[in-house]
């Protein structure tokens, strides 16, 4: 499963001042091209271990490994962070542009990689001028368009609707199979998590440990009325009982 | 409906008040040395407006002046201390100083400065000192008001601090800069004013200059007419302001 681990996070213990331990000790290992969850209850550190397999911040105790190289980790907040002064393809190009691509190609790839998240032809609006599914599909985009090893994504679908969410959710799988990125994906929605995920990883309430993992058996991409299917509804109950024990482990 | 109200309504407003003015001046028969009645200082205004538009041009072009020569500092000061605190804290006690310094306790000092041949560089340098603090201020907040998370993409795709600056800080600083611009604008121009005033601008013979001159006089009806160009400059030069604010910010969002 996760032989070539294309990161991983070792013991690693993250506290901040003033709110104390907020991860840890927590093990992780990503191997290459699988989708993991990480699912807990909210404060259990699932955003602050995407940071650190990201790089954007390091452990305090612990080793945070990553084998990709920079510009080959995007991430996918919450939120779609789309600079409204820039159009989509501007918005989609910028991780190219940073990294030193002409313009031209940039723009290029950025409009091809807009029309491969379903937004052909709207290279040229505002992020203000995009509904909130629309946005989020830009974000991909442009997460996308360095064609990362590794995609990290914190919650991205939680401030959409569920039919938007569920067409997302087939979306992120679809442009899966094609480029084959390790995804990590965080979430607190464990239909959303058996749905997207060859394995869940559980985490318990703040400082989240590992409480156990499940393996989602299934293909990928879903195919159509996966949700209803027995494998769904199995996986999904076995994770549910999973996050309460988790829960009510440490009251 | 709306629309017609609230043009109508200050209008009525601003109506009763001249017409209560009028009206105590005549049947009180207050002097006109002393205060005289609204249709005395539309006539001065009527008669006077050739004199008055030269010496509002004058006024405007020294806060405007002051203006440009403010963005040039202050932005540049504001680039300085947002990209080193150490810069912005070495600032931050010049820029208050700046901000409660009476700009006419410094007059006569500039008035030395700019030399007895350039009053007009001590008027534009005392109206500058006036409008300084909310550009700088505007642009420094600005620089620093970009989301944390596209911070946090730029961290992640390995920015130089140069494109942080030009591509994420620069852009982002656009809605608070304006903010404070439009503030700096009217200050610029009470500014100016006051420097006319202190400063006694010699041969640019401003609003303020006017003002003074025909209070003097006594001619009230006179100076009240320049005041009251003043103030029809200062609105109109607000509105124009306001205007372009509201198409940049409508070209920085999107919509």
């Amino acid at each position: 499963m996760a032989d070539r681990a294309v990161a991983a996070l070792e013991a690693v213990e993250v506290d901040y001042p003033g709110r104390g331990r907020a991860l840890g000790p927590f093990d992780f290992r990503l191997g290459a091209g699988e989708i993991v969850a990480l699912v807990g209850p909210s404060g259990c550190g699932k955003s602050t271990a995407l940071r650190l397999l990201a790089g954007l911040e390091p452990p305090t105790r612990g080793r945070a490994v990553r084998a990709a190289g920079r510009g080959e980790t995007a991430v996918v907040f919450q939120s779609p962070t789309l600079a409204p002064w820039l159009s989509a393809a501007a918005n989609v190009a910028l991780p190219l542009e940073l990294a030193g691509a002409p313009r031209a190609s940039a723009r290029a790839r950025a409009i091809e990689a807009l029309a491969r998240v379903g937004l052909a032809g709207a290279q040229a609006a505002r992020p203000a001028q995009l509904s909130g599914g629309m946005a989020m599909r830009a974000a991909l985009a442009r997460a996308l368009v360095t064609a990362p090893k590794v995609l990290l994504l914190d919650e991205p679908f939680a401030a959409l609707d569920e039919i938007t969410r569920r067409q997302l959710a087939d979306d992120v799988l679809a442009l899966w199979a094609v480029q084959r990125p390790a995804i990590v994906f965080v979430t607190h929605n464990v239909e959303e998590a058996v749905y997207m995920a060859g394995r869940v990883v559980v985490m318990t309430p703040g400082p989240g440990r590992v409480a156990g993992a499940l393996a989602v058996e299934g293909p990928a991409p879903r195919p159509p009325g996966f949700r209803t299917s027995a494998a769904f509804r199995t996986a999904a109950e076995r994770l549910s009982q999973m996050l309460h024990a988790a829960m009510d482990g440490v009251r | 409906m709306r629309r017609s109200a609230a043009i109508l309504a200050p209008s009525l407003f601003i109506g009763v008040l001249l017409a209560i003015w009028e009206g105590a001046c005549r049947g009180l028969a207050v002097p006109a040395y002393f205060l005289p009645a609204p249709s005395a200082i539309a006539l001065a205004l009527a008669r006077n407006w050739p004199l008055l538009f030269v010496s509002a041009g004058r006024t405007l072009v020294t806060a405007l002046t002051a203006f440009a020569v403010v963005n040039v500092l202050a932005n540049a000061s504001a680039l300085a201390a947002a990209s080193n605190r150490i810069v912005e804290a070495s600032f931050r006690p010049l820029a208050v100083a700046l901000q409660v310094t009476p700009v006419v306790a410094l007059a006569p000092l500039f008035q030395v400065w700019a030399g007895i041949d350039h009053p007009e560089r001590a008027v534009v340098a005392l109206a500058s000192v006036v409008a300084f603090f909310p550009v700088y201020s505007g642009a420094l907040a600005g620089l620093g008001s970009a989301d944390p998370e596209l911070e946090r993409l730029f961290d992640l795709y390995g920015a130089n601090a140069w494109q942080r600056l030009t591509r994420l800080r620069i852009p982002s600083a656009v809605p608070h800069a304006l903010e404070g611009q439009k503030v700096a604008l009217g200050l610029s121009l009470v500014g100016a004013v006051i420097a006319e005033l202190v400063a006694g601008a010699g041969g640019e013979q401003g609003l303020a200059w006017r003002i003074t001159e025909a209070s003097h006089r006594l001619e009230m009806a006179k100076s009240l007419a320049a005041l009251v160009a003043l103030i029809l400059m200062g609105s109109v030069l607000h509105l124009a302001f306001e205007a372009l604010e509201r198409w940049a910010l409508a070209r920085w969002r999107g919509r």
